[in-house]
């Protein structure tokens, strides 16, 4: 049995290995950005728009509504990280309707890609924030006592990132397997309908984390620069 | 018995474990957040946004816990270590 799509191998040259996951992430990368080229081409102010529109509107409305509920108010700032994160992860988990089909997402290498770019963000975002100064200051909130426990708290956050996904989608992938063999009419159906469920919900947790951790990086560094500023007054 | 049975045996029985108390605890832990998050919303509806945004997040890192045990148990099963180990060596 195959637990990851990096074992399908397709072409091989030493240190280079195109394997399943790659293709199917640069397939989606591809749809999304021509999907994107094609409807973005005619855009227009009218009344009537077309439904296209009508629909990458909602989207990108609803994901900058989300993102500054969670406390970010210049969410202009932060959807281009945050949105493409979320669409991204949603449409690679919701293709699993296309028989044949293997979602990147269950691999762990793509898993933790996307970890290790939350893991980059969060200081960047930080920094442009307030200064290097500010956000190494967040480090050591409330008391430098907690310095190692945020460094751990850092590393152990985008190790639980990467394998949530992983497992998520893994998991449903490998129940609908197992139920095949068992059982192979009505319940694999039923399987695939709720791995629907579970992607999207998987999607949306991915970034809402994300924007959550974004958010206490720039909070706590905009505080530490506050009351560093008060204390000089 | 040779190692190969007793690795074959321990590996099996801790997966059936693993997976099985790692499926318990955190659904306890799950149906008492819901729970209250159910009673929360329903004495007060205007905050639920924000209580389901929540019960969402928390929801997630409960479940990461499951999710754990649940990669542990596959990686016993499907890609033990200790068992290609013992299969490299007889080789």
């Amino acid at each position: 049995m195959k637990l990851s799509p990096d074992q399908t191998i397709f072409w091989q040259h030493g240190f280079i290995t195109i394997n399943l996951t790659i293709v199917t992430t640069w397939a989606l990368m591809l749809v999304l950005i021509i999907a994107a080229r094609l409807v973005t081409r005619k855009l227009k102010t009218d009344i009537h728009i077309s439904r296209w529109q009508c629909f990458l509107e909602m989207i990108v409305t609803g994901i900058n509504q989300q993102i500054k509920e969670v406390g970010l108010n210049k969410p202009e700032q932060y959807i281009g990280f945050i949105g493409t994160l979320f669409l991204f992860i949603g449409v690679a988990n919701i293709c699993i309707i296309f028989p044949g089909y293997t979602p990147p997402t269950a691999s762990l290498s793509t898993t933790t890609a996307l970890a290790l770019c939350v893991f980059m963000a969060v200081p960047f975002f930080g920094i442009s924030k307030s200064g290097l100064k500010g956000y190494l200051k967040s480090y050591l909130q409330p008391t430098f006592i907690m310095l190692p426990f945020n460094l751990i708290s850092e590393i152990s956050r985008t190790l639980a990132l990467a394998v949530r996904l992983f497992g998520n989608i893994m998991s449903g992938g490998m129940i609908v397997a197992i139920l095949l063999s068992i059982s192979p009419f009505i319940f694999p159906i039923i399987m695939s309908a709720l791995g629907l469920l579970t992607g999207t919900v998987q999607a949306y947790i991915f970034s809402i984390l994300a924007t959550v951790y974004i958010t206490a990086a720039v909070h706590d560094s905009k505080k530490s620069s506050k009351t560093k500023s008060v204390t000089n007054k | 018995m040779d190692s190969t049975t007793l690795i074959a045996i321990a590996s099996i029985i801790t997966a059936g474990l693993t997976t099985g108390i790692g499926c318990m605890m955190p659904a306890l832990g799950e149906g008492k957040s819901v729970s209250s998050a159910l009673s929360s919303i329903a004495q007060q509806p205007d905050a639920a946004p924000t209580i389901t945004r929540t019960l969402f997040v928390g929801l997630a890192m409960i479940e990461s816990t499951a999710i754990y045990c649940f990669v542990v148990s596959m990686i016993l099963i499907f890609a033990n270590p200790f068992w290609n180990h013992i299969i490299a060596t007889h080789k």
